[in-house]
């Protein structure tokens, strides 16, 4: 009996350490941050060899230079901006196209709409790595160099794919029976998707919209690519590349953008994560 | 001309004839059901009628009119109850029950006394303001009527609309539902897979099987004089007895017939045989007797006898006994095709 | 009875738009809804990918449209080059190496966030930072944490009396290419364990209480029962991460610039850099191309799974 109950604490008490390790290795950046973004300088640059300075903690009162100088001093909030404009754009895009093919491929296309699925998917894996150099090959073509409508253009390449994937699983999880009944009660299919399947479906759009934001925020490699002016940059683009002056780093503010940046994405997305998990494997299976 | 009419009417599903060639005739008024066993094709063909799927070929007739080539499920003049209720999970049962005559463009004080008298038939007027999930499954049943009559149909459907609900309520359900369609008149079919509520509701019922109509016919007709043996064997329960008799003929009877040789006051009129107890089942009201006939053509086939308590013939398993059928009772089944043979064969 | 005096009128009302129209027919409409998403996928990513093909085989610019043909020349030149071949393995490596340990931590991750434990909702909000975060702002962090001055790791591991010496991050081959491969497994980590987290949730409880009942001890169980099932889940979150991994150009970008001496170049940064900043846009097509098979062998593995689990349900 005893040593039943010892290796149960045993147990509960790995538990407990592996819960630890894994969220101290998760979160050990985004608590850098947060040091960094409100340290003084005298505090923050001290050299690691000076092992009487922790760096771990405030050493001394935190300040809030580093937020007003990224906020007064830098372009971060047109960056913001920049990034919002697109975004919106893009989801409006993504929406447009992602909503009508994923109810398509839900109900209105039989086997073959199963198998074209699978292919808009598979197009979600193509990366930006091979296709950056033909879009500027393209985007030159079009006259878009250095201007945010190239993203504009660029981005729904993979939040569409992605998005009626999503929007798939999330429509083939409304009950059958239920548009059948609408069209039977008087409606044609479209008046039944307007009435019935859209307001069913609305947490799925939701989801949708925060994942293609998401993305968009996530995207490095075509702003780095097509964007070159400081003041058409997107967020996750101008932090990292032109916060940097010369060699000198301003790493209070640039933490500070860092954190402000990603801390709400992370909550958004943290609240939505199930409903996307949920809308991927709907989507796998056969309705 | 029938009301609703369907004429070699067909559905594969790739190489699966899900509804292969049914000509089916519903009068005005009437209540008819489609019985079958699990995918039989009754719901396809229902599904059909409904305009939720075309037809490989065929035609399908309501009230005269032809609609399966270009009238869509919401003119077709229909209602339907799914097995699910399929109510919708957004709506107040007000605006379940308000929605068909939304389509219709109804005025909204037209709609309110519309609502309120089709919820005032199944006594769900307290409950117009709750969502679905709100709502027992009795209840949601009845807002799907009450939905079902609200747009005054030509036709209803009812797709198994009483299997959702506990053997007991289905009871009262069921008594229910055929008042309220005896009070409309309305032309319905009745898809079900279970032959008491078959014999209980319909008028008239099509017993289907593999894609085809086998017999259409009363309760009492069917029950009586099967089609065939697919149709002697699906109802009833314990369903007809069919036994070889001479090479082509089979030969067929229900257990309720086959009872104690002495029962009978003569024997004039009865076939008698002779058949070995292995069982006795006491079900309260009736004794269930399992056995196997000694007979000349074959002694191994089994067969099942239902005597009522007023019979007190006592009976032992293992023994053997008399027992007998009167000879009108006695049904006769082609043994090559099964189909019933009623002139004068007997 | 007053409801059925009223069916006149109704089929009146209806009559207008008795036939079937556009919006009725369930074929025509199904094509219509699909048109858009389809046409943005072939113009946008079934063009581009043949295009990026046809540069391969040309001398193309980016700042002239002009398009010469030169056969496989591109390819001559990038395999006879030693960065080349340094950029293919280390994508090989990082990929490998990185995935391998997502694997062993997504699987142990999800062991944990399965128990019930106080605080475990928390935990799993602070599990998935990483994965939420934009990747080049995430990178940033990592950036100033491997700072060659200012290294919280370097203080930590000196406090601990681990480290005697100094590690200049960034400015050693083999500790850039472990600092790289820390920030990817960092990355993908959260959400392969989401993934294998939905995996477990799904495979029925009576399967696993049925290997208890029938004696089945903790390892026993873990390898004969759970494993088998969770394979399949555990391979859809590798085939991502490989993806993921194998074409990502933010982390090593922002963590080295592929330095020092171009020693940890990856595929995708080396094509950036001949592609886009040296502008041959040619020879940077024929380098990223080479992350095709890969992709296709991640796609047909993604497939096969897809019918397996077809079949299953």
């Amino acid at each position: 009996m005893t040593a039943r109950r010892a290796l149960r604490i045993v147990r509960r008490a790995i538990l407990y350490v592996a819960a630890t390790a894994f969220t101290v290795f998760a979160v050990m950046p985004f608590y850098w941050m947060i040091l960094t973004a409100f340290k003084t300088n005298q505090d923050l640059y001290v050299g690691a060899t000076d092992l009487s300075h922790v760096p771990w903690i405030f050493n001394q009162r935190p300040t809030l230079e580093h937020v007003k100088l990224l906020l007064a001093h830098t372009p971060y909030l047109t960056w913001v901006e920049n990034t919002v404009f697109i975004g919106a754009l893009v989801v409006l895009l993504t929406l447009i196209a992602a909503v009508p093919a994923g109810y398509s491929l839900a109900r209105l296309t039989g086997r073959w709409g199963e198998r074209l699925g699978i292919g808009i998917f598979l197009t979600y894996l193509i990366p930006p790595t091979l296709l950056f150099i033909p879009f500027a090959r393209v985007i030159a073509m079009l006259g878009l160099q250095n201007s945010v409508w190239a993203l504009v253009l660029v981005y729904p390449t993979f939040t569409i794919p992605f998005c009626t994937w999503l929007m798939m699983g999330f429509f083939r999880s409304v009950p059958r029976d239920i548009e059948d009944q609408a069209m039977i009660d008087g409606y044609s299919r479209a008046a039944v998707i307007r009435k019935i399947v859209l307001p069913l479906a609305i947490s799925g759009i939701l989801t949708v919209v925060i994942f293609a934001f998401t993305l968009v925020m996530q995207d490095f490699v075509y702003a780095l690519t097509f964007i070159s002016s400081v003041g058409k940059m997107t967020v996750s683009l101008g932090v990292p590349v032109a916060l940097v002056r010369g060699d000198v780093f301003y790493w209070g503010s640039l933490m500070a953008a860092c954190l402000i940046t990603s801390i709400p994405i992370a909550v958004v997305y943290n609240l939505f994560i199930d409903r996307f998990i949920a809308g991927l494997t709907a989507g796998a299976l056969k309705g | 001309m029938a009301y609703v009419e369907t004429r070699n009417l067909q559905k594969y599903f790739g190489d699966v004839r899900a509804v292969d060639g049914v000509d089916l005739a519903v009068a005005e008024g009437e209540l008819i059901v489609l019985l079958g066993p699990s995918g039989c094709g009754k719901t396809t063909l229902m599904r059909m009628i409904a305009g939720l799927e075309q037809p490989t070929a065929g035609e399908i007739y309501i009230a005269g009119e032809r609609v399966d080539e270009d009238i869509p499920p919401r003119a077709r003049g229909i209602a339907m109850v799914f097995q699910s209720y399929a109510l919708y999970p957004h709506k107040t049962a007000y605006d379940n029950i308000a929605f068909p005559l939304e389509a219709l463009r109804r005025a909204r004080s037209f709609i309110r006394d519309a609502v309120q008298k089709a919820a005032g038939m199944f006594g769900i007027g307290h409950l117009l303001g709750r969502r679905p999930r709100q709502l027992s499954g009795g209840e949601r049943q009845r807002v799907a009527l009450a939905r079902a009559v609200v747009r005054s149909p030509r036709v209803f459907l009812f797709d198994e609309p009483l299997s959702n609900l506990d053997a007991k309520l289905r009871a009262v359900a069921r008594f229910e539902l055929k008042q309220f369609q005896r009070q409309l008149g309305t032309t319905t079919i009745y898809v079900t897979h279970d032959q008491v509520e078959a014999m209980g509701l319909g008028d008239r019922i099509a017993v289907m099987d593999r894609g085809k109509v086998r017999q259409v016919g009363s309760p009492q007709e069917v029950y009586e004089n099967p089609a065939d043996t697919f149709v002697a064997t699906f109802l009833g329960s314990p369903p007809m007895n069919l036994v070889e008799w001479s090479g082509d003929t089979i030969l067929g009877f229900r257990p309720e017939n086959f009872l104690p040789k002495a029962v009978f006051a003569t024997d004039d009129g009865v076939v008698s045989f002779r058949l070995r107890v292995r069982e006795v089942e006491h079900l309260g009201a009736s004794r269930l007797v399992y056995g196997m006939l000694e007979e000349r053509v074959r002694t191994d086939q089994p067969v099942i006898a239902d005597l009522p308590v007023t019979i007190r013939t006592p009976i032992a398993e293992g023994e053997v006994y008399d027992f007998a059928v009167a000879r009108r009772a006695l049904r006769h089944f082609d043994a090559r095709t099964g189909l019933g043979q009623y002139d004068g064969a007997t | 009875m007053a409801l059925r005096n009223e069916a006149p009128a109704q089929v009146a009302t209806v009559a207008v738009f008795r036939h079937r129209t556009l919006a009725d027919r369930e074929d025509l409409l199904g094509r219509l809804m699909l048109a858009p998403a389809m046409a943005y996928v072939l113009l946008l990513v079934g063009a581009p990918l043949v295009l990026a093909l046809l540069l391969s085989f040309s001398a193309a610019t980016a700042g002239s449209l002009s398009f010469s043909w030169v056969g496989l020349r591109n390819f001559a030149t990038i395999v006879s080059d030693p960065q080349f071949h340094s950029a293919l393995s280390n994508t090989v490596l990082f990929t490998v190496v990185s995935q391998a340990l997502v694997v062993i931590l997504a699987t142990a991750g999800a062991f944990v966030l399965d128990a019930a434990f106080v605080g475990r909702r928390l935990v799993r909000f602070l599990i998935l930072l990483p994965w939420a975060a934009p990747v080049s702002l995430a990178a940033m962090a990592w950036t100033w944490i491997f700072d060659s001055t200012f290294s919280v790791i370097n203080w930590t591991l000196k406090v601990a009396g681990v480290l005697h010496g100094w590690f200049y991050w960034f400015g050693d081959p083999t500790l850039a290419k472990i600092a790289i491969i820390a920030v990817h497994v960092w990355r993908t980590f959260p959400f392969a364990t989401v993934i294998v987290l939905a995996g477990r949730a799904s495979i029925p409880r009576d399967i696993s209480e049925a290997a208890v009942i029938d004696g089945a001890g903790f390892w026993r169980k873990l390898f004969q029962v759970e494993m088998p099932l969770l394979l399949p889940i555990v391979t859809v979150a590798v085939l991502f991460g490989v993806v993921f991994t194998s074409t990502d150009l933010g982390i090593v970008y922002l963590l080295t610039r592929g330095g020092p001496y171009n020693s940890t170049h990856v595929l995708a940064s080396l094509a950036f850099q001949r592609g886009i900043l040296g502008a041959d846009l040619g020879q940077g097509a024929a380098i990223a191309l080479f992350l095709l098979p890969v992709l296709i062998v991640v796609a047909a593995a993604m497939l096969r799974l897809a019918r397996r689990t077809e079949v299953g349900t």
